[in-house]
């Protein structure tokens, strides 16, 4: 009876697992908010990975990422956008601008220090 | 939150009762209330030093994403929630697994982040090698002020022993520097007035006077820091590969370890506790970092150690297509050659006098060959004499009076057929045949010497192409000058093929046309061949070691020397043979690693205990790091 009730329960879990990793899940895409004298800015949350994970910034605009780290993992202390050689550290629970480059447009990846983590910033 | 090291030491410390009971237990001796002691321990454990594993996979989890944290958090968790409830229903309790895992993760965690560090900043200690201020010229004062403070057109004094703060030229005086720091150069080099100097780098013996060029961020030094920066920072092509692999890796391991459980209880008939063991052995063993980190950190420790070797490269792509070169194609001028003419041979009864009297002529004269022997007549000390009736025939030559007689320097269309001697004209012959441009120097009618002046081969490009023929390159060169010239060079120096009369605008058709069949290197200068050095699969720019020809090119070499080339290629595949060797590992490591974990060879008595799966893991990453660093060690052949 242990066994059976073992099987199906192991049976759930990896439906559960393949289910909550592999399917595609919404994201979100958050478009950058003007600040103040023709300049963009938007908010980066950095705990278990980058909220949200896709920013829009306008092209030719002046932009900053403001990225705040909650998560203590090592993993996300760097971030690296590997297109422009950038490699902060982004101090735990502290908010870190990072200026961007909008003068070409196009989508430009990056990643936590180890490469696991990835975010978006979409130029348009 | 607590850095690694606090939470490392704490977990240390309070894992030392488990370890002390675990020394004991062999001899059949138990601490007393040991079950306690363990779980006040552990809780402890768990709490300042596992709980932000828990905290970070939980934080991923919710973004579905799951990483190395995740699977240390399950580890732990279920070896420590399981421990609880066994104890409390009398079973065995499993509470060091929980710690010890803790403990050795953290060990590799705080181990692998210095080394991280360790890896990052051996560039940026290169602007530590700046001079924090300079002695300025002020009228007849001199005033320290400070590196930030200087301007372009300063005129900065320095002594022996002093660092050159920023980039200019000499004024007044002269020294020897050594400018190793920043091209790579070992040897000092000798400078005078309206000579270059490189800010950082040391002057040696003499006292000299120069004035700013380049300060602040404009600096060569503060430039080569920008691009190596850009380029540890930079992705290669391979990484997309792990890429995939990180995002599938996590979730595939948590799979895994539910099939070992329901493998070992429902199938084989274990017990619910040794299943339990071996799954959580796999969940703790796997390690996705090592994975990870295999690419990034080769590619830091490769570019700084290529910096510091006076070869910047730009990205981790050129290191993939240096792996396949088959082909380098060389420039001539200024790249093969030193790119002024000097003169190769005098041929006379009398060297000196033909030297002298051919100096004399040409003082007056600007033609390039004219630089030549004045340059070869100051060389040998030789005194000029005074002229009279210069004569200059057009495209042929010049006349004058020297001492009486009549003297005349110029070319073939200048000498009448009989005025050459039966060996002169044999050596005239052999001098043509090696590409050389030839005067002939005569008195009265009679031709007297002949000088031969050639854009002769640098010292170091004979051996730099031999080493590139004996690793199987085809070597090419590519030059705008005649065939018979380009074909003499070619041979001196050991070049296979030759494609001459190139007009410069051509040159990128014919990288074009060899990339047909080949992988092709193009090393020249990099701003009058910019397009084929954008056209080549690997553009080598060859620096002037004042101006770093940043925008074209792969890889930009410091010093105008082609056994740059050789260290530049060595480099590069050294690097990317790193990121394929760490790779490699970290790959097997996680494909003989998770079996092992997973009881495989229970059969024939490989096991891993939870906490020895943790040590594992931990030493996994710290190996792959360890290699990367490895790669500033490597040896070069020159
Ligand atoms: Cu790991």
């Amino acid at each position: 009876m242990g066994k059976v009730i073992t099987v199906i329960v192991a049976i759930v879990l990896i439906g559960f697992i393949l289910w909550w990793f592999f399917d595609k899940h919404e994201q979100v895409e958050v478009k950058a908010k003007k600040t103040g004298g023709n300049e963009q800015e938007v908010k980066i949350t950095v705990d278990g990975g980058y909220s949200p994970e896709t920013v829009v910034l306008q092209k030719g605009v002046p932009a900053t990422l403001v990225f705040e780290r909650k998560d203590p993992s090592s993993c996300l202390e760097r971030v690296v956008f590997s297109d422009f050689g950038i490699n902060e550290l982004l101090p735990q629970n502290e908010e870190k601008k990072i200026k961007f480059d909008t003068s070409k447009a196009g989508e430009f990846g990056y990643a936590c220090g180890m490469n696991m983590f990835h975010g978006k910033v979409v130029v348009k | 939150m607590m850095s690694y090291k606090k939470r490392f030491i704490i977990s240390l410390v309070l894992s030392l009762p488990l370890l002390v009971d675990m020394v004991m237990m062999p001899f059949g001796l138990m601490l007393p209330a040991y079950n306690w002691i363990a779980l006040v321990t552990t809780t402890l454990i768990m709490a300042l030093s596992a709980y932000p594993f828990w905290r970070s996979a939980w934080a991923s989890f919710k973004h579905h994403h799951a990483n190395m944290d995740t699977l240390v958090a399950i580890g732990t968790a279920v070896a420590y929630f399981y421990s609880i409830f066994a104890m409390f229903t009398g079973r065995p309790v499993y509470f060091e697994s929980a710690a010890f895992v803790t403990v050795f993760v953290l060990l590799g965690q705080v181990i692998e982040e210095s080394m991280r560090d360790n890896a990052s900043s051996s560039v940026e200690k290169l602007l530590d090698l700046q001079a924090k201020d300079a002695d300025v010229v002020l009228g007849d004062k001199i005033v320290k002020v400070p590196l930030a403070k200087l301007k372009v057109g300063d005129l900065i004094r320095v002594k022996p022993g002093q660092k050159i703060a920023v980039d200019g030229v000499i004024v007044k005086g002269n020294s020897s520097i050594d400018e190793s720091m920043v091209t790579g150069e070992s040897m000092p080099v000798r400078k005078e007035v309206g000579d270059d100097v490189i800010g950082s780098t040391l002057n040696l013996d003499g006292t000299f006077t120069f004035k700013a060029s380049k300060v602040g961020e404009d600096t060569l030094l503060a430039q080569i820091v920008e691009l190596v920066k850009k380029a540890q920072n930079s992705h290669a092509p391979i990484q997309k590969l792990t890429d995939k692999i990180s995002d599938y890796f996590v979730p595939l391991v948590m799979i895994a370890s539910i099939l070992t459980f329901v493998i070992w209880y429902v199938c084989l008939g274990s017990t619910p506790v040794q299943a339990l063991l071996y799954a959580v052995a796999v969940i703790v063993i796997a390690c996705p970092c090592a994975l990870g980190l295999a690419t990034p950190t080769a590619l830091m420790v490769g570019t700084g150690r290529s910096a510091r070797a006076g070869v910047l490269i730009k990205n981790g792509e050129v290191l993939e297509e240096v792996d396949r070169l088959t082909a380098v194609v060389f420039d001539k001028t200024g790249t093969i050659t030193e790119g002024k003419p000097v003169v190769t041979d005098i041929v006379a009864e009398n060297e000196k006098e033909v030297l002298q009297l051919a100096a004399s002529l040409e003082e007056a004269s600007e033609h390039p060959l004219a630089s030549a022997i004045l340059a070869k007549a100051k060389a040998e000390k030789v005194t000029l004499l005074p002229t009279a009736d210069f004569i200059s025939y057009q495209g042929k030559g010049v006349c004058a009076n020297i001492s009486n007689k009549d003297v005349f320097v110029g070319n073939k269309h200048l000498v009448k057929e009989k005025a050459l001697s039966e060996k002169l004209k044999e050596s005239y012959d052999k001098l043509q045949e090696q590409g050389k441009t030839v005067v002939f120097v005569g008195e009265a009618e009679q031709v007297i010497g002949l000088i031969a002046i050639q854009d002769a081969p640098k010292k170091t490009s004979k051996e730099a192409i031999e080493l590139l023929n004996k690793k199987g390159l085809k070597t090419v060169m590519l030059t705008g000058d005649a065939p018979k010239v380009a074909e003499a060079i070619a041979k001196e120096v050991g070049i296979k093929e030759v494609i001459a009369g190139v007009l410069p605008a051509e040159k990128a058709k014919y990288i074009e046309e060899l990339k047909e069949h080949e992988t092709v290197a193009f090393v020249g200068d990099g701003i009058n061949d910019a397009p084929a050095l954008t056209t080549a699969d690997v553009g080598i720019a060859m620096g002037s070691g004042t101006d770093i020809a940043i925008e074209s090119g792969g890889i930009v070499l410091m010093k105008n020397d082609l056994l740059g080339v050789v260290r530049a290629l060595e480099l590069s595949q050294k690097t990317f043979a790193r990121i394929k060797l760490n790779l490699f590992w970290a790959f097997i490591y996680n494909v003989i690693g998770i079996p092992i974990a997973a009881g495989l060879f229970v059969g024939v008595g490989l096991t891993l205990s939870p906490a020895f799966a943790g040590l594992a893991m931990a030493l996994s990453s710290i190996s792959v790091v360890l290699s990367s660093l490895l790669l500033n060690r490597v040896k070069l052949s020159v």
